[in-house]
C-alpha cells in the first residue's frame, strides 16, 4: 500500500508508481470490444461521441447520505457530477415530461442520467420512478445513474431490472484512514457514523456495490476526486483495485475548492491539483483515463453537448406543455443518429472513433512532452480571454500528437468588462494550479497577468486568437522546440510542495 | 416534547421520509414539524431520526430551542474560520 503522510502536500514524483502492473502497463490496452459498442455514442465516454451526441441530466434526487468535505450542502455538490446551483426541483413526472420533451427536440440526445443534486440511491423512490417512466416513454435512451456508493449493493437489483446500464460511482479512497479526511459522517443504519468507522463502512458498501454491479454486467465508470496531500499518492492504488473488479473507466476530477463555496476543504485552504499533480496522477492510474479527458464536470441538469451547457435555456417552464409524440421522437433520434454514425465513419478510421489509446505511447516516448493550457470557450477554438475563463483546458503536447490531460476549474480573476483589477486571490490561483504548464493560450491577456505567468515560468501566448486549438499546440511546440526552450512536463521535481 | 425546523433548512427531503411519525411537512421556505405529531423518534428509534440526517447545522432545535447539531459539528468548519472568510469575501 502506498504510504500517506498526514500533512504531507503532494507526493513526490518518486513516490508514484510509473506505472500500473504488468502487461496492462503500456498504457494501450484498448476496450474490449463490447465495452466499446456500448459507449460508443456516449458523450460522457467517448471522445468521438462527446461532439455529436448529447446527454441530459434530470434534478430529482435532492437528498444525500453522506457528507464530503468537498460538498457545501446548502448548495448543490460542486465536485463530482454536479458544479452550482441547480435551481429546480423536479418530481418524477415532470422529470419524464422534460426528458421527453427534450428528446423530442434534441434528436442527438442518448443519455439520460440522474446525478443529483444529492444521491439518487439516497432518494430511491424518486430516482426509480423517474428511471421507469423515461424507459417506457424512451426505450432506445440509455440510463445511467451517479452515486456515492453507500446505497448501492441493495439496490443493484431494481439498478438492473430499469435497465440502467451505465453508473458511476465517485470512490475516493479504498482505505478508512484517508477516507476519514474525505467524509465526515455518513447516515447508516439509522444512525449518523462519523470518522473512520464511517469510512470504513462507505468503502465496503462501494466495492461491493461495485462488484455486484459487474457481475450483472452494468457497465462501471468510478471517479475519483484529486486531493492534493489527501489522496493524491493513493489513487493509482484506488485505480488498481476498481480495475481489478471490473470497472470500467476510472476518471480523475480535479478538486474544486474555492473559500466562497463554503466547504471544508475550501474555508480550510486545501488547494487544488495543479496541472502537473494532475498529468502526473493520471500517469500514475493508468492511460486509459484518456477516454475521459474530456470530462468538464458538468452540472445535475446539464442538458446538450458536454461543454454546451443548454440548461438554463430549457427549463421545465419554457417546454411545450402540449403532448409530446414519443414515437415520432423515437423515429427522428434514430435517424440523426445513423446520419451521425454515417459521417463518423466517413471522417475517421473505425478503430480512431474512441479516444486513439494506441496513439497516446509510451511513457518514455513521452519524455519531450509539455504541458500546455487553453482558454477556450467552444472547446475548439483559442477563443477567450484568460481573465474570463473559469476553466482551462490541459493539453500534453510533444513532436507527434496532443493529448488532454484534463480541464482545471479556475476563478475567473477578470469580472468587470473593462477593469482587470480586484481579481488578485483569483489570478494567484489560477497561476499556481497552472505550475507545470510551459504554456498558456489565450485571445487576450492583460499585462499584470502576463508578468505574473512568466514570473512562473509559464510562457503566456495570445497570437493565436480564435484559431483552432489543435493547429495552434503543434505550432507552438514546434516554435519551442526550434528555439530549444522545451521543458519536459516531469522535468521541475516537486518543487509545489510547499 | 417537540423538535422544529428553523430558517436555514434548504428543503433537501432528507429527513421527511425517515420520520416514523409523519411529523414533516415540506413547506416554504423551509420545512416544518408539525408538533402535535413529533415524538422525537421515542419508541422507534435510538437516535431522532431527522437530526440524525439533516446535512445543515443548527437548523433542527429541540423544544428548549438548543440545536441538535451545532455549528462546526456536521461540516468540521470551526464557526470562527467560516465567519472570517465570508467577511474577507464580502469585503471584496
Ligand atoms: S424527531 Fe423523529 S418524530 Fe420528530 S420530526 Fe424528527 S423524525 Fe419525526
Ligand atoms: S434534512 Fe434538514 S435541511 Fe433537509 S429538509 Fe430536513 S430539516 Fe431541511
Amino acid at each position: 500500500m502506498q504510504p500517506w503522510v498526514p500533512g504531507s502536500l503532494g507526493c513526490a514524483r518518486s513516490s508514484i508508481p510509473a506505472q500500473t502492473t504488468g502487461a496492462e502497463t503500456d498504457g494501450v490496452a484498448p476496450l474490449p470490444d463490447a465495452v466499446r459498442a456500448r459507449v460508443h455514442d456516449h458523450p460522457c465516454y467517448s471522445e468521438g461521441a462527446h461532439h455529436h451526441y448529447a446527454r441530459m441530466h434530470l434534478a430529482v434526487a435532492p437528498a444525500c447520505n453522506i457528507q464530503c468535505h468537498y460538498c457545501n450542502r446548502k448548495f448543490d455538490c460542486s465536485n463530482e457530477s454536479r458544479p452550482g446551483v441547480v435551481s429546480e426541483l423536479l418530481t418524477p413526472e415532470q422529470a419524464a415530461h422534460k426528458a421527453m420533451a427534450v428528446a423530442a427536440r434534441i434528436p442527438q440526445l442518448t443519455v439520460i442520467g440522474i446525478a443529483g443534486p444529492g444521491d439518487p440511491l439516497a432518494n430511491p423512490e424518486r430516482t426509480f420512478d423517474t428511471l421507469r417512466l423515461v424507459r417506457a416513454r424512451a426505450p432506445d435512451m440509455k440510463l445511467c445513474v451517479s452515486t456515492n456508493g453507500l446505497a448501492l449493493p441493495g439496490l443493484v437489483d431494481d439498478l438492473v431490472r430499469c435497465g440502467v446500464d451505465h453508473v458511476t460511482i465517485t470512490i475516493n479512497c479504498v482505505d478508512p484512514e484517508i477516507g476519514a479526511m474525505i467524509y465526515p459522517w455518513i447516515f447508516w443504519q439509522n444512525r449518523r457514523v462519523k470518522g473512520r468507522r464511517a469510512a470504513e463502512i462507505l468503502i465496503e458498501q462501494q466495492q461491493k456495490g461495485l462488484e455486484a454491479l459487474v457481475a450483472h454486467g452494468v457497465l462501471v465508470k468510478v471517479n475519483s476526486v484529486l486531493i492534493p496531500g489527501v489522496n493524491d499518492c493513493h489513487l493509482s492504488q484506488v485505480s488498481r483495485v476498481v480495475k481489478a473488479k471490473g470497472a470500467f473507466l476510472h476518471n480523475l476530477l480535479p478538486l474544486i475548492a474555492e473559500p466562497s463555496h463554503g466547504t471544508f476543504f475550501g474555508l480550510m485552504g486545501q488547494r487544488p491539483p495543479t496541472a502537473e499533480e494532475l498529468s502526473a496522477a493520471q500517469d500514475a492510474c493508468g492511460a486509459d483515463m484518456r477516454l475521459m479527458r474530456h470530462c468538464r464536470q458538468c452540472r445535475a441538469d446539464a442538458i446538450g453537448l458536454l461543454g454546451d451547457d443548454r440548461g438554463s435555456g430549457l427549463r421545465l417552464a419554457d417546454l411545450a406543455e402540449g403532448e409530446v409524440d414519443d414515437r415520432a421522437a423515437m423515429e427522428a433520434r434514430q435517424a440523426a443518429r445513423a446520419a451521425i454514425e454515417r459521417s463518423r465513419a466517413a471522417a475517421r478510421p473505425a478503430a480512431e472513433v474512441l479516444v486513439p489509446l494506441a496513439a497516446v505511447g509510451r511513457r518514455s516516448e513521452r519524455a519531450d512532452a509539455v504541458l500546455m493550457a487553453v482558454a477556450s470557450r467552444d472547446g475548439t477554438c483559442v477563443d477567450q480571454h484568460f481573465g474570463q475563463a473559469s476553466e482551462l483546458l490541459v493539453y500534453e503536447v510533444s513532436a507527434r500528437r496532443a493529448v488532454r490531460v484534463g480541464t482545471l476549474q479556475v476563478e475567473p480573476y477578470c469580472s468587470g468588462a473593462d477593469a482587470c483589477g480586484g481579481g488578485d486571490a483569483a489570478l494567484r490561483a489560477t497561476v499556481a494550479v497552472l505550475a507545470g504548464c510551459a504554456v498558456l493560450l489565450c485571445a487576450q491577456i492583460g499585462y499584470e497577468p502576463w508578468r505574473r505567468l512568466e514570473a512562473a515560468g509559464i510562457q503566456p501566448n495570445g497570437e493565436h486568437a480564435d484559431e483552432p486549438i489543435d493547429a495552434t499546440l503543434r505550432a507552438v511546440y514546434r516554435e519551442l522546440a526550434e528555439a530549444g526552450r522545451l521543458k519536459p512536463v516531469r522535468s521541475t521535481p516537486d518543487r509545489l510542495t510547499a | 416534547m417537540a423538535f422544529r425546523i428553523l430558517a436555514g433548512c434548504t428543503g433537501c427531503w432528507a429527513c421527511a421520509p425517515l420520520c416514523p411519525s409523519g411529523a414533516i411537512r415540506a413547506a416554504t421556505p423551509h420545512f416544518l414539524i408539525d408538533a402535535q405529531r413529533c415524538s422525537e423518534c421515542d419508541g422507534d428509534y435510538a437516535d431522532p431520526q431527522c437530526a440524525s440526517i439533516c446535512p445543515i447545522e443548527g437548523v433542527i432545535v429541540d423544544s428548549a430551542g438548543v440545536a441538535l447539531n451545532p455549528p462546526g459539528s456536521l461540516t468540521g468548519i470551526p464557526p470562527a474560520r467560516w465567519a472570517a472568510v465570508r467577511a474577507e469575501i464580502q469585503a471584496r
